[in-house]
């Protein structure tokens, strides 16, 4: 009887990429007023479901936190991205004041990951890979001829969070040389924002595990 | 039937008692006397204080458009007591937020109701001993002024920070409340129920006297 040939070894699997939005605020929680009527929580939400279909669209699965206007604690939110694992972790914020993009994260000091983590400081393990992912979305977006300010901040949930996790916060665009003056209610605006984000996670995808 | 003994104890306890009685209201007089005393002579010393020598201030002011913080000098009339001295020290960066021209521009009459200091516990205190937390009590005003964003909340923050720091440089750390009492962000993101490290704040190191305000 002839013997059945051995199994071929499956390819060794990396763990998969995967990149958490989430649309800050919600629900009761307006976040910021920006212009007449208009509020941050339903900015943030549009601009997530923009990113999410743009990186569906480059072929990088996406998990979105909030995918309507309701109430979401802090700590279900780190629990979600958290439980994704995934490979970067971005917050939607928008306001009114300042110019560009604002990119921040958490003013935590850098530590080494150890097996369990306190809730409130977990991120410091992952400080200087967020870091890393922010000088990426940087690039992309001094790429685009956006103007970005860097940070760092306190701002929940992002210190409980263990994944390279960036708050990227919209403000208007003030009118310069090269720009021309955009409100954050600007599809065309979001529209180029989301697209640099987007490049910058595509190549997040090739340095993420350096 | 009470005898002559028992007699000679009841007056001489009732004696006690009354001796006692006396004793004790001409203490609580005395305490009275003293705190009315102290407090005639308390605004004596403000108004001395207030009127003394004006003093040169550093104020780490915000610029909302490139997220910085500028160093300002200014010459402000300081009280002696040191808590009040941080508060008009703050106060005035208030009025520079509040300022036409202001590149952090805030709607605001009066932003601090307070400031009052604790020593670092042990353990904590990385000046090797000395370092205090400023205790900065917001109005509720300035919460409700603060325009609301990571940016210009964290920016209020920082430039009260660097600016406690600055002039009272043994302020390591900066714990904010609000109305007295605890909160969890100051208009919806900042962070407020951390003890912040006054001592990491990146300012820059030029001072420019009177720029700016």
């Amino acid at each position: 009887m002839p013997s059945m040939p051995a199994p071929l070894p499956l390819p060794a699997q990396g763990p998969r990429f995967l990149v958490v939005v989430d649309a800050a605020h919600g629900g009761s929680d307006t976040g910021a007023r920006i212009g007449d009527g208009v509020l941050e929580k339903d900015i943030t939400l549009g601009i997530a479901a923009r990113l999410r279909s743009t990186l569906h669209a480059r072929g990088i699965d996406v998990v979105t936190i909030r995918t309507a206007d309701v109430n979401l604690l802090a700590v279900d939110r780190a629990q979600t991205a958290n439980h994704a694992q995934g490979a970067a972790c971005l917050t939607i914020h928008a306001t009114a004041t300042g110019s560009g993009v604002h990119l921040y994260t958490s003013s935590l000091t850098p530590t080494t990951n150890a097996r369990f983590m306190p809730w409130q400081t977990a991120q410091s393990a992952y400080v200087t890979q967020s870091l890393k992912l922010e000088s990426e979305i940087d690039s992309a977006l001094a790429h685009a001829e956006i103007p970005v300010s860097l940070g760092r901040a306190s701002v929940a949930p992002m210190d409980s969070m263990t994944c390279a996790e960036v708050a990227v916060e919209m403000a208007p665009l003030v009118g310069g040389h090269v720009t021309g003056a955009k409100p954050v209610t600007d599809v065309s605006y979001q529209k180029q924002v989301v697209d640099a984000v987007a490049a910058a996670l595509e190549q997040w995808r090739s340095d993420w595990r350096q | 039937m009470v005898s002559k003994a028992q007699k000679y104890l009841f007056f001489l306890m009732l004696l006690v008692c009354v001796t006692m009685a006396a004793f004790l209201i001409r203490l609580r007089n005395r305490a009275q006397d003293r705190l009315q005393e102290q407090a005639m002579s308390a605004p004596a010393e403000i108004a001395e204080a207030a009127t003394s020598a004006p003093k040169t201030v550093t104020l780490y002011v915000p610029n909302d458009l490139d997220d910085s913080l500028t160093a300002v000098e200014r010459k402000i009339s300081l009280p002696g007591d040191r808590n009040a001295q941080a508060r008009v020290i703050l106060e005035s960066l208030v009025e520079a937020y509040r300022a036409p021209d202001s590149t952090h521009p805030m709607e605001v009459a009066s932003g601090i109701d307070d400031v009052y200091f604790l020593s670092v516990p042990q353990g904590q205190d990385t000046t090797g001993g000395g370092g205090q937390i400023a205790v900065v009590d917001l109005s509720g005003a300035l919460a409700t002024a603060q325009p609301s964003g990571i940016e210009p909340e964290t920016l209020t923050l920082l430039s009260m920070m660097a600016t406690l720091h600055a002039n009272l440089p043994a302020v390591t750390q900066v714990h904010f409340l609000v109305d007295g009492q605890p909160r969890e962000t100051l208009a919806g993101h900042a962070d407020l129920t951390r003890t912040y490290l006054a001592s990491e704040v990146d300012r820059p190191s030029a001072a420019v006297p009177g720029g700016g305000l």
